[in-house]
């Protein structure tokens, strides 16, 4: 099913006032295609990630919606929400050692987790197994306890569960960041494959890296200060990047065999704007070298070749 | 400047440390000033340990770390610890967990002045902080007397780095140093260790991403499992990786502009035999052996070799 993210706002409460972490982003992800977001630390990323699944307490959905497959998904109504979670959207965190509980079984500790969603874990064992084979885990594992796997067999563990009931969007929020390069493939080519065999519908592949998100991504989004910068086909966010933040980040990035003595890259001057009183218009503006007058008005995200939006006033 | 010769390290693991854990294994090499060798590991390779012995911070088990021809872990007494560190110094991966976050940042360098500049007039002392901040690209009245959680991590990993600039320092050790840094931030901390290189700085520059290892240094170090895999000028290794291990761990990286599959493809080219097997008589069976100027190749570990 297709995800439509239009508009979303999504503010966190605190004593000082309300942080504007995610602020007008829009996104749209096709069936079956990986989107891959990108963006620094505290562009609303994550933020994108949580209210999509779970807002806990400081999160208020102040406006915009999220749409899957057309319904749109309550997602300020925590409990309206308890019905989608999991079998519709499910989520895989950063975390993988942090999510699994230390002292069960991790069979047992599955089983609870599917009672618990209202399925019968001895009807789902046999799918479990033939999916836990898929990448390439014994089902062995599901009477090990999570301290005996390594960190890139307890993701792919985690993997497995969070779309055991094929869920028609999958959230993945930094999956193989804590991982090192062999195990970071061996995890992204699984959750490729499982997209390929139809076990996930959407994806949200959101990550820091934009050389990962090159690898698997179908489209690209790069968000800036809580709004979507620009969103293209990755080939083309990479090749014709025409946002003047994703050009600047794109150069930052020191590529494998690139060196100081060839080349010297320049990094992004300047850093984000605080969020709990940003400034009006462009966001990106006092960083950007092309700033002019009109961006003191919000650029609007518009599309400027088939599937390729971006928001700035300067881009053709 | 620095030289490590043969230095194994290891741990006593297990219930009530019955089981050696081989952490580092016969690791030699060398860091001239002016010169940056990263060390290129995954985790559990041993390269955070590598950094910690020379540091002091670890005891080495056998081998030697000298530092100017001096064995580092014969320095006795106070005096020649500190006079060690005006001259080596470390930051580290998390800047955050570097600062007391009940003070302003200002303390790290109070700190410093108690120790090695007791006897500094206030306004010389005020003068050379500002030179060392200005000297890593910031603004010394938009980070001093800030706490913090009011400054970003490339902020405050610079400041780290102003700290040690402080001293007299000759060696610097960077343990993973931008891994927690933004992309856009990243590449600032890496042309800062560029400048201090052109400076006659020594650096030791420890990471586990191979894209950051090669950006800038002289010679790249590649662990495994605690041993040397391959070692050589970074543009050697990169070009015309010779241990399968290296090729492996290339071919994984993610590019931006070449897919796994076309780094797969490349992958399948022969890789030859074990050089160090192959190459019978050598003193050490177990030593990198010379394949190129400088390039040095360790034992495959592969079905042929013995063990």
């Amino acid at each position: 099913m297709t995800v439509e993210v239009s508009e979303l706002r999504v503010h966190y409460r605190t004593l000082r006032g309300s942080v504007q972490a995610l602020d007008g982003a829009s996104m749209e992800v096709g069936d079956g295609a990986i989107m891959g977001v990108v963006g620094e630390s505290g562009c609303g990323k994550s933020t994108l990630g949580k209210s999509l699944i779970r807002m806990d307490g400081r999160m208020r959905h102040v406006g915009g919606s999220v749409r899957l497959g057309g319904e749109e998904l309550p997602i300020g109504d925590d409990r309206a929400m308890q019905a989608f979670r999991y079998h519709e959207v499910s989520l895989i965190p950063q975390y993988a050692m942090s999510a699994l509980n230390p002292t069960r079984r991790i069979g047992r500790m599955i089983g609870e987790l599917l009672e618990s969603r209202g399925v019968r874990f001895s009807e789902a064992k046999r799918e479990l197994t033939r999916r836990l084979e898929l990448v390439g885990l014994d089902g062995d594992v599901l009477k090990r306890f999570p301290i005996e796997l390594s960190g890139g067999m307890k993701q792919r563990v985690v993997l497995v569960l969070s779309t055991l009931r094929d869920p028609s969007l999958l959230i993945a929020d930094e999956a193989t960041s804590a991982l090192d390069v062999a195990n970071q493939r061996a995890v992204a080519e699984a959750l490729v494959g499982f997209r390929d065999r139809g076990f996930v519908g959407a994806m949200l592949f959101i990550s820091h890296d934009l050389a990962l998100v090159a690898q698997i991504a179908d489209t690209v989004t790069v968000m800036y200060a809580g709004r979507s910068a620009e969103s293209a086909p990755a080939s083309e966010l990479l090749r014709r990047p025409r946002h003047p933040y994703t050009r600047m980040l794109l150069s930052a990035v020191p590529t494998v065999g690139a060196t100081i003595d060839e080349r010297r890259q320049e990094g992004i001057p300047g850093s984000p704007p605080s969020l709990l009183d940003p400034p009006t218009g462009c966001r990106f503006k006092d960083r950007c070298p092309l700033a002019f007058d009109q961006c003191e008005t919000r650029p609007p995200f518009v599309e400027v070749a088939p599937g390729h939006r971006v928001a700035c006033w300067k881009a053709e | 400047m620095l030289t490590l010769e043969r230095v194994s390290k290891v741990y006593r693991v297990g219930t009530f440390g019955t089981q050696p854990l081989n952490a580092v294994r016969d690791v030699s090499l060398t860091v001239p000033p002016g010169a940056v060798v990263s060390l290129i590991g995954e985790s559990g390779s041993g390269k955070s340990t590598i950094g910690r012995m020379v540091l002091r911070l670890t005891s080495v088990t056998s081998g030697t770390i000298a530092f100017d021809g001096r064995n580092v872990a014969g320095l006795n007494g106070h005096r020649a610890r500190k006079e060690y560190y005006r001259h080596v110094q470390g930051v580290f991966q998390d800047p955050f967990s570097c600062f007391n976050p009940i003070f302003p940042v200002d303390r790290v360098f109070e700190l410093l002045r108690g120790e090695y500049f007791a006897a500094t007039p206030d306004t010389e002392w005020r003068a050379s902080m500002r030179r060392s901040i200005e000297r890593v690209s910031l603004d010394p009245g938009q980070v001093l007397g800030r706490y913090p959680h009011q400054l970003s991590g490339g902020q405050l990993q610079r400041l780290l780095i102003a700290r040690a600039l402080m001293l007299d320092i000759r060696l610097l050790v960077a343990d993973e140093i931008i891994s927690m840094l933004d992309a856009s931030t990243r590449i600032d901390v890496l042309n800062l260790l560029g400048d201090l290189r052109e400076e006659g700085l020594g650096i030791l520059f420890v990471t586990h991403d191979l894209s950051l290892g090669t950006y800038v240094s002289d010679t790249t170090v590649i662990l495994r499992r605690g041993r040397i895999a391959e070692t050589g000028p970074t543009g050697e290794v990169f070009a015309s990786p010779r241990h399968p291990y290296t090729r492996g761990l290339l071919a994984s990286v993610p590019r931006m502009h070449r897919t796994w599959a076309e780094a797969d493809a490349e992958l399948d080219a022969e890789t030859g035999p074990c050089p160090v097997h192959d190459s019978a008589g050598s003193e050490h069976p177990a030593d990198p052996v010379e394949v190129g100027a400088g390039h040095f190749v360790g034992c495959f570990s592969n079905d042929t070799c013995p063990e």
